[in-house]
């Protein structure tokens, strides 16, 4: 089947973007991008302590995936266009996911500085997957502003509780159709997964659930999985849902009819 | 010669230069992205960049994150 995703000018095969944060060590995490197809992968950018021996994350991603570095930390768009400039210079950072937070307890995403960063850095010429809270205006915003692609959380980040957004996303599925809507965060199971591709998703991104399980690349294969049968159903278009019956054996010709 | 590594108050020896400084830990010198003040040094740099007073260095590596 001949289903690319598009984003920023470059195809994907898979449709299931996956988070590199939370593994319990590097080699699981490796296995589980190999496991899941995914071909794009995000990570963040950290401080680091010259007395720690941590092994270099980078050396653990298979060549040929494409890196989104996120702007995790930012608490406005001036740290975020920052992280973004610190990434590219390094030489990792054409591709930046936007995340801007400054609430810690429900790491719910500023809109309206996530649409100040994405103006800023697509202007630059970055590749900009905005993290956002689903909003039709702010989407429309985004779109404006440049974004590649638009990322509505489907709940709340690592809190596994699926699509709580559902009819807000389904607005943005209906109406931004410039751009890929990709349901980042929050997504718990597979099958949360495949019911955000069933509804018209272009792609879905998870971390937590992943990371979290007890073996990281079976259910990182798992998900996967979710994402390609939720995206054939769409394709093959669903069914209505309906109040009463329908037989699906023919009514007519019984055996015992007098 | 007082400067700042990752936000903190660090005192230094008088013409530490950058490849020094990144070396003095354990950590694989591979992974550190280094900022000096506003702009990234690349490590082929690192040597040939010797710090002043008030410098304001930062390193910092990518690691996992969703």
């Amino acid at each position: 089947m001949d289903d690319k995703l598009i984003v920023g000018g470059r195809e994907f095969g898979s449709r299931f973007f996956l988070g590199t944060g939370k593994f319990g060590d590097k080699e699981a995490m490796r296995k589980a991008i190999v496991s899941s197809g995914s071909q794009l992968v995000t990570v963040a950018l950290r401080r680091i302590d010259l007395d720690e021996t941590d092994e270099n994350i980078l050396s653990f991603i298979p060549d040929g995936t494409t890196i989104m570095v996120n702007t995790s930390g930012a608490r406005n768009a001036a740290e975020a266009v920052r992280i973004a400039h610190i990434a590219r210079e390094a030489g990792y950072g054409d591709w930046i996911k936007i995340e801007v937070i400054s609430d810690s307890r429900y790491l719910l995403p500023d809109n309206q500085e996530t649409i100040k960063a994405t103006r800023i850095l697509s202007g630059e010429g970055f590749v900009v997957l905005p993290y956002m809270h689903p909003d039709l205006y702010v989407a429309k915003a985004l779109v404006d502003a440049g974004a590649a692609a638009v990322m509505p959380l489907g709940s709340l980040i690592g809190s596994n509780q699926g699509l709580k957004m559902r009819t807000l996303i389904e607005v943005l599925i209906e109406e931004i159709v410039e751009v890929p809507i990709v349901v980042d965060a929050g997504i718990g199971r597979p099958s949360q997964a495949a019911e955000a591709m069933e509804m018209g998703a272009d792609a879905v991104l998870a971390n937590t659930a992943v990371a979290d399980a007890e073996d990281p690349p079976l259910m990182a294969a798992a998900f996967a999985r979710g994402v390609e049968a939720g995206r054939m159903a769409y394709l093959a278009k669903m069914g209505k849902e309906r109040k009463e019956a329908a037989a699906s054996s023919p009514l007519t010709g019984f055996l015992y009819d007098e | 010669m007082k400067i700042t590594v990752n936000g903190k108050a660090v005192e230094t020896t008088e013409g530490m230069d950058l490849h020094r400084l990144v070396h003095s830990g354990k950590a694989d010198p591979g992974r550190v992205i280094l900022v000096l003040n506003d702009g990234v040094v690349k490590s082929d740099r690192w040597s040939l960049t010797v710090l002043s007073e008030g410098d304001r260095v930062e390193l910092v590596s990518f690691v996992g994150g969703g």
